[in-house]
């Protein structure tokens, strides 16, 4: 029951706080921020009883019949991975309504409404183990997302967010085919109509339906993730949202991409992803390498931060189909970190942008000297998201390196060299925008303290993650476990 | 016939009964909102009278009418949906100058000839239908005289749909001369027999798909609808697009499933290649359009493409989705239209795109209304749409017609395009912030909360609707 209060609190809020709207804006943000707060303190909780028993299998479940002609059912189930992608996503929630307290002028409670009603359905795809609510979910969140691009976005919204919708919608129709026809061919072995996750875990096909069958999922989770040639759509969307939609994207939405390639690609079709991993890890590295030289390149603040995205989550692509111990740990610790790192450059960035009304690195430098905390909050997310020892990046593409390394050598060394490329764009965004002489006489004001707060709070989980990652490596390990099971078998 | 025939008639009874009511009221005295509340009483007693004839079928009434459960649930969605028709009618006809008092009439005709349409099994009371609904819409299209558009809609549709009953009736001669039978029963039997005359029959079912296919608006028959979706009232395009062409494909459904001739090589060919045609044509075409109203007539000439892919999936999935995705699509359509019904005044209908810019800051209920009608034309979940398009795509997917769902996703990703088009429209800024418009008629928005509630309802908690579709197709397949 727990599990559906997860969903519900934000779905309810959202409504709640449309209507206050009517009233007073701030009790529209206080509704809000109390039920991202209330959601992240229910996620904490599940976390920490269940530390001691070791969170082992589906550890919380709620299971409900739904559309009994279809063997759909209302079936949310959390384990380790589940419960460490919750927690990043209600800490980005309360991230997200902090950083839009002031941006958010016009259409409040909308706004909020939207927020909300995207972190529940992040927390469904998060938690749903039937492939149908999966995929409810999954398709729910586009919706909000598209208003929150094309209402509250930047000069070229509308453009953004229509492309964002169709790649992902047509995407995941062609994710839906793939479930119909995983559905029926579960069918027509056992006569038996179910979505569940489990019963389809043991599905016997051909080898070449389960290859398309598999490409039908990595399609959709591609667009999302993204792998390269399916990202068009992301730089856009990320450069037009407005702050709170650009810290769901980088920081949630790309993450349910590689959620689903870690919980239905590998799981549910390990020879096809095993014969499909060498193109999959290339698309990786091909990745990694593409988003960090177009990020050099980039002049709009967050335009570079949305190619380091794709760059980033190259590593988790690698490490996802490099398939070991390692890979796997590395692929979800740069999920999380990027999470807080790349959210923490994009609340920066629409802080700079609410001050000087502008992205242009060109129209910025030597911030440094009348903003000191912002633009040292910057060259800390920086020197994160460059993959700084002592930092969580570091970790999880430390790790990803390693493993991949066992599988190949060679992409292990072209990855390594899209990190060497992480350092020039990284510190390249420091010297433009911050350091320098501030030849445009930028007098602005620095943090305030909501911002400083919120700034704070990401500084401190990265550090933790990065000096000491063990609580969320152990959090994670008996569903590596199960998943490298699931994946070795027969 | 004895006493269990007319329970069974018993709601086309009081349709056609209404109808008179109505006539003889008016020729007394005139008043819109007695003409209106008479039918609306009408529907609603008809629609009532389902649970009396609900007992005694199924039932064969004279070797025209078949009264079965298939064709009970059909006969209260059409009554469902002319009860919403009425009620915008009266809000959209309120605001016009002239009497009105007809149309009703009229709309009852028609709901009629929908119901004998989906009660029949046989070729006469399939074309006594057919006309009974043409012949009152061709009054209704062009019911305001005065203006240039609906008089040019009326004539259009005049001459194609007689052009198309006399295919249908040439179909239905050849069929008959081949096989010696108008029941849809006994074509099913002959046809499994050898000996008769392929090439009479063939031809027949190529003429009467040709006379369904300009009746359902599929690709290559789709010219006329757009002018007459434009053309037409308000109401009486909603009407025209949910009652006259859901009322044909129950019957196109009933036809071919009975007489099997659905399973016929060259048909099953056919019926793909109008699909495939009608999804491409539609949803490119309204990439084009800046008119609402027509942006609805090809929506839904591709929404008719998906639905021959369901009907085309054969298995016992076919009907079933094919029925799910009409009632979505009635109460989608209605819902749509009916925006557009409340946001008209009597002079012009709101149906240029630039009509509805900034509509959310201005009316946020009415723009949330259309957003969520256009995302369940769309597809996307929460909505009717949504669970009807993935009923679909199992029904084509358990068939395995895998070409023909990877081409309705593709055209159904380009539909994303024009739907999402309107919502940015009323998402975005009006240029001149005109003053809030005066409150909703309550006709109007009753109707318009009821649909929005069902298309939730449908789209969350499908299960009740799915078993009742299910008792309801247990007669056919």
């Amino acid at each position: 029951m727990i599990l559906l209060w997860l969903i519900l609190i934000p779905l309810i809020a959202g409504g709640v706080a449309w209507a206050a709207a009517r009233w007073s804006a701030s009790a529209t943000r206080w509704i809000a921020l109390v039920a991202v707060v209330a959601d992240f303190a229910l996620t904490l909780s599940l976390w920490f009883r269940n530390f001691h028993a070791g969170f082992s299998g589906w550890f919380e479940q709620a299971d409900w019949a739904w559309i009994p002609q279809f063997g759909i059912r209302l079936h949310l189930a959390l384990d380790g991975l589940s419960l460490l992608l919750l927690m990043l996503t209600f800490f980005l929630g309360i991230v997200s309504v902090l950083a839009s307290w002031n941006e958010i002028t016009e259409a409040v409670g909308f706004f909020h409404l939207n927020l909300l009603w995207i972190l529940a359905g992040i927390a469904g795809v998060f938690l749903a183990v039937n492939l149908f609510l999966f995929y409810f979910a999954w398709e729910l969140m586009l919706v909000p997302m598209y208003f929150l691009i094309s209402i509250w976005g930047h000069e070229n919204r509308v453009y953004a967010a229509v492309k964002f919708f169709l790649f992902t919608q047509l995407s995941g129709l062609l994710m839906l085919i793939a479930i119909l026809a995983l559905f029926f061919l579960h069918y027509r072995a056992t006569g038996i109509y179910t979505f569940e996750y489990a019963a389809l875990l043991n599905t016997v096909m051909p080898a070449s339906t389960e290859m398309w069958i598999m490409l039908g999922f990595f399609v959709a989770f591609a667009v999302k993730l993204p792998v390269v040639v399916l990202h068009t759509w992301l730089p856009d969307a990320h450069t037009e949202a407005p702050t709170a939609g650009s810290v769901i994207l980088a920081g949630l939405l790309l993450k349910t991409g590689a959620y689903g390639m870690l919980r239905f690609v590998v799981p549910l079709f390990p020879h096809a992803a095993r014969a499909f991993a060498p193109i999959a890890m290339a698309l990786g590295v091909a990745g990694i390498l593409y988003g960090a030289i177009l990020a050099f390149g980039q002049n709009d603040l967050k335009r570079l931060v949305a190619y380091t995205s794709v760059s980033h989550l190259g590593f988790v692509l690698l490490g996802i189909f490099a398939w070991n111990d390692l890979a796997l740990q590395g692929a979800v610790m740069t999920m999380i970190c990027h999470g807080i790192s790349t959210g923490g450059l994009f609340i920066l960035a629409g802080a700079l942008q609410d001050r000087i009304h502008t992205r242009e690195m060109d129209c910025m430098g030597g911030l440094w000297s009348t903003a000191p905390r912002l633009s040292g909050a910057a060259l800390f997310f920086a020197l994160a998201s460059l993959g700084l020892p002592g930092l969580g990046d570091f970790v999880g593409e430390f790790l990803v390196l390693l493993g991949t390394y066992r599988q190949s050598i060679l992409l292990a060394a072209l990855a390594t060299v899209g990190v060497l490329f992480a350092t020039f764009y990284a510190l390249r965004l420091v010297q433009r925008a911050f350091q320098g002489p501030n030849t445009h006489n930028w007098r602005i004001a620095d943090l305030v303290p909501r911002e400083g707060l919120v700034v704070a709070l990401m500084i401190g989980t990265l550090l933790w993650l990065g000096l000491y990652p063990r609580p969320v490596l152990q959090t994670f390990q008996p569903v590596m476990a199960r998943l490298e099971q699931l994946a070795s078998r027969r | 016939m004895h006493g269990n025939d007319f329970i069974a008639l018993l709601p086309l009874l009081i349709v056609a009964g209404t109808s008179i009511v109505v006539m003889l009221a008016v020729a007394v005295h005139r008043r819109h909102a007695r003409s209106a509340s008479l039918t609306f009483i009408g529907l609603a007693a008809a629609f009532a009278s389902l649970w009396i004839a609900a007992p005694v079928v199924p039932l064969q009434v004279t070797p025209l009418l078949i009264l079965d459960r298939y064709a009970l649930f059909y006969i209260g969605l059409i009554l469902a949906a002319s009860m919403a028709c009425v009620l915008l009618s009266y809000g959209y006809f309120e605001k016009c100058e002239g009497d009105h008092d007809e149309l009703y009439i009229l709309l009852l005709v028609a709901t009629l000839g929908s119901s004998v349409l989906v009660a029949s099994s046989h070729f006469v009371s399939l074309f006594l239908g057919l006309e009974l609904l043409s012949v009152a819409l061709y009054g209704m299209i062009s019911y305001r005289h005065s203006l240039p558009l609906p008089v040019e809609a009326g004539i259009k549709y005049l001459v194609l749909a007689a052009a198309s009953a006399a295919f249908l009736l040439f179909g239905m001669a050849l069929v008959y001369g081949a096989l010696g039978t108008m029941q849809f029963g006994e074509i099913a039997v002959r046809l499994t027999r050898a000996g008769f005359d392929r090439w009479l029959v063939l031809p027949g079912m190529a003429l009467i798909v040709t006379g369904f296919g300009f009746k359902l608006a599929v690709a290559p028959f789709h010219l006329w609808t757009p002018d007459v979706y434009q053309g037409a009232p308000v109401p009486v395009t909603a009407f025209i697009a949910t009652v006259s062409k859901g009322a044909m494909f129950a019957v196109l459904l009933r036809y071919f499933y009975r007489s099997g001739a659905h399973n016929l090589a060259p048909v099953f060919l056919v019926f793909s290649i109008i699909a495939i045609a009608s999804m491409f044509a539609g949803n490119i075409l309204a990439l084009l359009q800046n008119n609402v109203k027509r942006i609805l007539a090809y929506s839904s000439i591709a929404h008719l493409g998906y639905l021959l892919v369901a009907f085309q999936a054969g298995s016992d999935l076919g009907p079933t989705a094919v029925t799910f995705y009409l009632v979505a699509y009635f109460v989608t359509t209605l819902g749509a239209f009916g925006v557009i019904a409340v946001l008209s005044d009597g002079s012009k209908d709101a149906d240029d795109m630039e009509d509805y810019r900034g509509l959310f800051w201005r009316r946020p209920a009415l723009a949330a209304v259309f957003t969520a009608m256009l995302l369940s034309l769309a597809g996307i979940p929460v909505t009717a749409g949504f669970i009807g398009k993935f009923y679909i795509l199992a029904a084509g997917a358990s068939s395995a017609m895998w070409a023909l769902i990877v081409i309705m996703v593709i055209t159904s990703a380009i539909g994303l395009f024009y739907y999402l088009r309107i919502v940015v429209v009323m998402y975005g800024h009006s240029a001149e912030s005109s003053a809030p418009s005066s409150g909703l008629a309550p006709a109007g928005g009753v109707v318009l909360a009821l649909l929005t509630a069902f298309l939730l309802w449908f789209g969350v908690f499908p299960g009740p609707l799915l078993s009742a579709i299910s008792t309801a197709l247990a007669g056919l397949v």
